[in-house]
């Protein structure tokens, strides 16, 4: 946790490359870790493929979702639309963000998002995990972030997923927050809490 | 918890590494705890390596993140004062909406206690603005609910326009963890009010001190 040690940025990556070996097969720890450690730019490279390989996932979720959950309610589908529209635009800044800085976008993973489509209900029950999630990975990633417009980027992405939690919270009949701080997430936690909807791409 | 265990946290570091251990694990600690970790003497110049930075250097790294966390704790204060004016009101009778409002006061009394205490450990002293919201009360419930959702959205982006100017990692990861509660109260707000929840699309615009400051100017007494 940074509030306890400050984590470098090194052993942010390192962590979080061997979770990803765990979620994504060792196939894709190589590059993972090449372009975290090999040159001085790699760190935000790292972090930034780590946030589009989340962005891929929501994009993703979204878009199952409105072709796949069946009587989805005017209010639910307009908010899916609207959301998904953001996660790609996310997926698109991410990808050419990453190319800008010389690194190499990571591909879309594959996604199984098991029994959420059945109803809206459950669609939003997930939607509400992922969005708050996201939420935390950013919060949890952007102070290993060494420039300060990747930051800035970070900052300007993670506060439209917190906008995204929070309506679909309202739908939910759930508070907007769990109090005045939203939690945050190292990159580990962060893979562990997605591993379960991600398979080989 | 209660005043005097924060007083304890915020002064002792032991205390603060038990409440740490306490909250370890579940990825449970609160941003309060960022802040007060934050502040907890001369170790925590993250910058680290060789290339040593020189104490006036430090200093102005920490002169820096006081202006900027009173600046936010300004902001706090008058949201703050503005839910507590309106709920004191009772101008909103919705009692969904009332609700509401009264979790989003109680998050913002908590972002209040956690950089009042900040300003106290980076060695300022914290001010408290006088505050005057007469004018949207008298506007009723519709006016009262757009000016919550302004000064939300307005919340969000004066912190997203600070994130790169805040030196140590830990407010920066403290203001960050109040940022997207911001952000969740912008979009809450702009639902009530028949709003889009991204009003600048798939990326939230900042603002700069000063065109937040010249935009709350008609709320300082």
């Amino acid at each position: 946790m940074f509030e306890v040690q400050p984590v470098t940025r090194q052993a942010f990556i390192a962590r979080g490359a061997l979770t990803a070996g765990a979620v994504y097969g060792l196939g894709a720890v190589g590059p993972f870790v090449k372009q975290a450690m090999a040159q001085e730019e790699g760190g935000d490279v790292a972090i930034l493929n780590f946030a589009l390989t989340l962005e891929y996932l929501e994009a993703a979720y979204y878009d199952q979702a409105l072709k796949r959950v069946g009587g989805l309610s005017g209010d639910a589908k307009s908010l899916a639309t609207e959301i998904r529209d953001n996660e790609n635009e996310h997926v698109d800044a991410l990808a050419s963000t990453i190319e800008d800085l010389g690194g190499t976008p990571v591909k879309a993973p594959g996604v199984d998002f098991g029994k959420a489509f059945a109803s809206e209900k459950s669609f939003l029950a997930l939607a509400q995990t992922l969005e708050d999630t996201g939420v935390s990975a950013y919060n949890g990633a952007a102070p290993a972030i060494e420039s300060t417009d990747v930051l800035a980027a970070a900052g300007s992405i993670v506060q439209v997923e917190a906008r995204h939690a929070a309506a679909i919270r309202l739908l939910n009949g759930a508070p907007i927050s769990d109090g005045g701080f939203d939690k945050t997430l190292d990159m580990q936690q962060v893979l562990d809490a997605v591993k379960p909807f991600v398979r080989a791409s | 918890m209660t005043e005097p265990a924060m007083r304890e946290l915020a002064d002792d570091p032991t205390s603060r590494k038990r409440f740490f251990r306490m909250m370890g694990g579940a990825g449970a600690a609160s941003a309060f705890g960022i802040f007060l970790a934050a502040c907890g003497g001369d170790d925590d110049d993250t910058q680290g390596g060789s290339s040593a930075r020189t104490e006036t250097e430090k200093r102005m790294d920490a002169s820096g993140d006081l202006a900027i966390v009173q600046y936010a704790l300004t902001l706090e204060h008058l949201e703050t004062d503005f839910y507590n004016a309106v709920i004191d009101a009772g101008v909103i009778t919705d009692k969904a909406l009332a609700e509401t409002a009264k979790m989003i006061r109680d998050n913002e009394q908590e972002h209040v206690d956690a950089l009042t205490a900040t300003v106290e450990k980076l060695g300022g002293t914290p001010e408290k603005p006088m505050t005057t919201f007469d004018s949207v009360l008298e506007g009723g419930p519709d006016m009262v609910l757009e000016t919550a959702a302004v000064v939300e959205n307005l919340g969000a982006a004066a912190y997203l326009g600070q994130a790169g100017r805040i030196k140590s990692k830990e407010i920066l990861a403290a203001a960050l963890a109040i940022h997207s509660v911001e952000g969740r109260h912008a979009a809450a707000l702009n639902t009530v009010a028949g709003k889009t929840i991204v009003p600048d699309g798939a990326f939230a615009k900042p603002a700069s001190m000063d065109e937040v400051l010249a935009e709350v100017q008609p709320f300082l007494a």
